[in-house]
């Protein structure tokens, strides 16, 4: 029988960044017994790196703002393939969200009434987020690891001990889900600190463990971002949704290459920045796509004007959807205009005084002077795309944040179906808080309805216990040692350069097949050293993850031969309507440790009726089949 | 350009340990962080050490760099000479786990030691109303990443274990002033400061100031005016005759 540590909570909450954290709350204040789980220290997870801020339509620096707006842009954003029914319950609940966090001790920005302020970014129609300079994601975090601290003192209170029915699990890697009969039962990992194990006895696992991004080279994503909430959904049996639209960052640091990736804030833009190719031009007036024809300035003197006057003129097309800055830096750079190091020119000194520019972008300031030696308030700085977010994840109830297998719950960057093809800058931090606090209630409703909790057999334990350490044995069959810093370096490189930002089917199939190739490689990793925190034994681990997603991306990349979003296939440029409807969906197809992966085509539930009339059909038909508008009111008109 | 590099690394866990050296490549514009990496990737794939972001977002990779507490990732190399011997070590004043990684639990603990933060009762969501200039002096606090490098140099836990128990450390004595600050927090924290976060062992050396990664002024902004709360109410003689004629509970 294996040694592990054994403990019992209704709810298990993996990952401790925003989705996790709000879903901690949610549970809590239910009554339940929760852990979190977390695979760096409490209070360090991902969402600290959300600079922009948290789109919500509270409408306190345009009245005109309303969650229909707000549904609108997410919509359009996302080329209307976004699970409808998530975006209109973001819209509506994303207020009442931020507003809770106040209440939990969080100090926004204030507008000059003493209200929230709220900025201007890429694809809302008015100023729209909640920010706190530029650490709006480190305020959120900060505030609800508090708000958690606060409900373990109320613990303190009525049983003499902190932990009494909310334990943070930090340094903790959850390796596996175990079930019963087809229903979660536990979760079973190891601490990093000891490599000791530990066995999670309970009937609901919400997930919330981010993206995918540490299988790209270049990407804002940290270590932690290497799929683990969507591959142990898909061991278990759950469908992930949208795994080939991938959002690359339009801002990124390109210089110097040990910094290659880290995020600059699309608050820039939107303060003022605006992007410019070598010879000077702001370029992004020749990269308004149809679909968004008559919705941008175009022109410099209309573009500049916006910012003070929002009602007689339109937006600067710097701030477009991600997706389609990205590509534009993307060909700019191809023809040859390119900054000295290979990126373009993002500019916010000539625009701002210096003052402003320390006062609105802190840690852009910091971050550039300290890691590039670039003044901000005085140059531009050089950016470039970087691979930043994942629309696809785990397939969910939008109510409940259900997965398809009892007792999986998914929020935040792991849950699939929200943003559709592409996200909206200030998006992530509400669906965070939206899905978070709904997985959850999801999961501690489903705990009181359930009558007998499921258990876990000693032979999973077993079994669990053995792929974990498989690393540390080696190959048994006589396989050449791999090191799975080689083999992470290789897949990143892959991932990067023939699934990245532009796609072909050629290119596709060759990551594939290299893919294939390190698939028959890992099971050779050979770790050095013993259990306690060993970096080599935990990437190993990770590893298997990273390659799972990477398989589900690279296939459903292959399958969508249309242009959409975060999914770019050079052999196929356009939107297609009839691509419009159909989800692909990626399931595993055995029970290996590292498991094949099927895609399958799924349509979606049309959209409710009251929800397509919030548009004009002229805009409609851009995306929809002439079907699938038959019922709208312009048409029966 | 890229040169070799001479880093010396301490290895080992809480019952031994050495300082270790190594040659390792370095590239133009990379942090210390990318040379450990390095180690890991090529020569010591069990080299123990926490980061996150890589970014000076997190306050993962808090260490010491020939002596000094700094972030990692945030430590370019091009502030040493090329010759010049870089020494890493873990943050002293926290038990070391394993090589670079520290036990930085005490922190958390102290954390919980603070009231959390006490809105007006009847206060609803959306109704707060406060105004920029009042809350900067928060947020300036609220910058905080819990790199935990203030705590690391604070001179009253570095070399004196004994003080933790009554000592909650700069960070979290910066959060008591932050909540005291925040202008919807109707708690009253003056008193608990001295008595139970241990505001008293203070002497404002600044060495916190000095090594954080935030350039948040610790001590001029936090401490002392926390420190002049607590001697506004405490050493005041009026407010002392008041409290004595009076016979309030204030103090």
């Amino acid at each position: 029988m294996t040694e592990v540590e054994r403990h019992n909570y209704d709810v298990v909450v993996i990952g401790a960044g925003g989705a996790g954290l709000r879903a901690v709350i949610e549970a809590r204040q239910r009554g339940l017994s929760v852990a979190v789980v977390c695979k760096s220290l409490f209070g360090k997870a991902h969402t600290v790196m959300a600079e922009g801020g948290c789109a919500a339509s509270m409408g306190n620096a345009n009245s005109h703002d309303n969650w229909q707006v707000h549904f609108r842009d997410t919509m359009r954003g996302g080329k209307f393939l976004n699970n409808w029914r998530m975006a209109e319950l973001h819209a509506k609940e994303a207020p009442d969200r931020v507003w809770e966090l106040e209440s939990y001790g969080a100090l926004f920005d204030r507008t000059d009434d003493g209200r929230i302020s709220q900025r201007n970014f890429g694809g809302h129609t008015y100023p729209r987020l909640a920010h706190v300079g530029d650490r709006t994601g480190l305020e959120l975090i900060r505030t609800m690891q508090q708000k958690i601290v606060s409900l373990q003192q109320e613990d303190y209170q009525h049983y003499g001990d902190y932990e009494a029915k909310l334990r943070v699990f930090a340094e903790c890697t959850v390796t596996e889900l175990l079930k019963e009969d087809g229903r979660i039962a536990g979760a079973f990992g190891y601490w990093r600190e000891s490599g000791r194990f530990v066995l999670f006895e309970t009937p609901a696992v919400v997930l919330a463990t981010g993206g995918i991004g540490k299988s790209f080279k270049v990407t804002s994503n940290s270590w932690e971002y290497t799929g683990d909430g969507h591959a142990l959904a898909l061991r278990a049996g759950a469908g992930l949704i949208n795994m080939e639209f991938v959002q690359f960052h339009p801002t990124g640091m390109v210089w110097p290459p040990s910094v290659k990736g880290i995020l600059v804030t699309e608050g820039v833009r939107g303060d003022g920045g605006v992007l410019k190719n070598a010879e000077g031009e702001r370029f992004m007036f020749r990269y308004i796509p149809d679909v968004f024809k008559g919705q941008y300035a175009d022109s410099e003197e209309e573009a500049d004007r916006w910012y003070s006057d929002q009602e007689g003129n339109r937006r600067t097309p710097d701030l477009l959807p991600r997706d389609e800055v990205a590509r534009a830096i993307n060909t700019e750079v191809k023809e040859g205009r390119a900054s000295p190091h290979g990126g373009m020119f993002l500019d916010i000194a000539s625009r701002l005084p210096t003052e402003e520019i320390r006062k609105r972008l802190p840690s852009m300031y910091h971050q550039f002077r300290e890691l590039a030696d670039v003044d901000i308030t005085a140059e531009s700085m050089e950016v470039g795309p970087t691979c930043h977010y994942v629309m696809g994840g785990i397939e969910v109830d939008p109510d409940t944040a259900a997965a398809t297998v009892p007792g999986i719950f998914a929020a935040g960057e792991c849950s699939g179906g929200m943003h559709g093809s592409n996200r909206l800058g200030g998006n992530s931090l509400s669906d965070l808080l939206v899905f978070g606090r709904r997985a959850g209630l999801g999961a501690a409703e489903y705990v009181e309805s359930l009558g007998a909790r499921p258990s876990v057999s000693d032979a999973d334990i077993t079994a669990a216990a053995k792929q974990a350490l498989a690393p540390f044995d080696g190959p048994d069959d006589g396989a050449i040692e791999e090191n799975p810093y080689t083999l992470h370096t290789e897949l990143q490189q892959t991932m990067n350069q023939l699934v990245g930002i532009i796609r072909t089917s050629d290119e596709i199939t060759k990551a594939l097949d290299k893919l294939a190739e390190i698939r028959s490689r890992i099971r050779g990793v050979t770790v050095e050293g013993h259990r306690q925190y060993n970096p080599g034994w935990h990437l190993a681990v990770d590893l298997r993850n990273m390659l799972l997603v990477s398989e589900c991306v690279a296939r459903a990349a292959l399958r969508r031969t249309e242009s959409r979003g975060g999914h770019t296939r050079d052999d196929y440029p356009q939107l297609d309507a009839q691509w419009r409807n159909r989800l692909l969906v990626c399931a595993a197809t055995d029970e290996q440790p590292v498991p094949g992966v099927g895609v399958e085509a799924k349509e979606q539930l049309p959209i409710r009726g009251d929800l397509l009339e919030l548009f004009e059909l002229s805009e409609l038909e851009k995306y929809y089949t002439e079907d699938e508008l038959a019922a709208h009111p312009e048409r029966t008109a | 350009m890229a040169y070799s590099a001479k880093l010396r690394v301490w290895r080992g866990d809480a019952t031994s340990g050495e300082l270790q050296d190594f040659e390792v490549e370095a590239e133009e514009g990379e942090v210390v962080l990318d040379l450990i990496h390095r180690l890991q990737a090529t020569q010591t794939p069990d080299l123990a050490v926490r980061w996150n972001c890589k970014a000076g977002k997190c306050g993962s990779c808090s260490a010491e760099v020939n002596g000094r507490p700094r972030l990692l990732c945030m430590t370019r190399m091009s502030i040493f000479g090329e010759d010049e011997v870089i020494t890493v070590t873990p943050m002293r004043a926290f038990p070391v786990i394993r090589d670079l990684v520290p036990d930085v639990s005490y922190n958390y603990e102290k954390a919980r030691e603070i009231p959390s933060f006490t809105p007006p009762e009847g206060l609803e969501p959306g109704e707060y109303r406060m105004q920029q200039v009042d809350v900067e002096r928060s947020q300036e606090f609220r910058k905080c990443i819990e790199c935990f490098l203030c705590q690391d140099t604070c001179h009253v836990i570095r070399d004196h274990e004994e003080n933790k128990e009554s000592f909650a450390g700069p960070r979290f004595l910066m959060r008591v002033a932050e909540l005291e600050m925040h202008p919807l927090d109707v708690a009253d924290r003056v008193g608990d400061a001295q008595d139970v976060h241990g505001l008293g062992y203070c002497n404002i050396t600044k060495c916190c100031t000095e090594v954080c990664p935030e350039g948040i002024r610790i001590t001029d902004n936090a401490l002392i005016p926390m420190k002049e709360r607590v001697a506004d109410r405490r050493y005041d003689p009026i407010v002392w005759l008041g409290n004595k004629i009076f016979k309030r509970n204030g103090a």
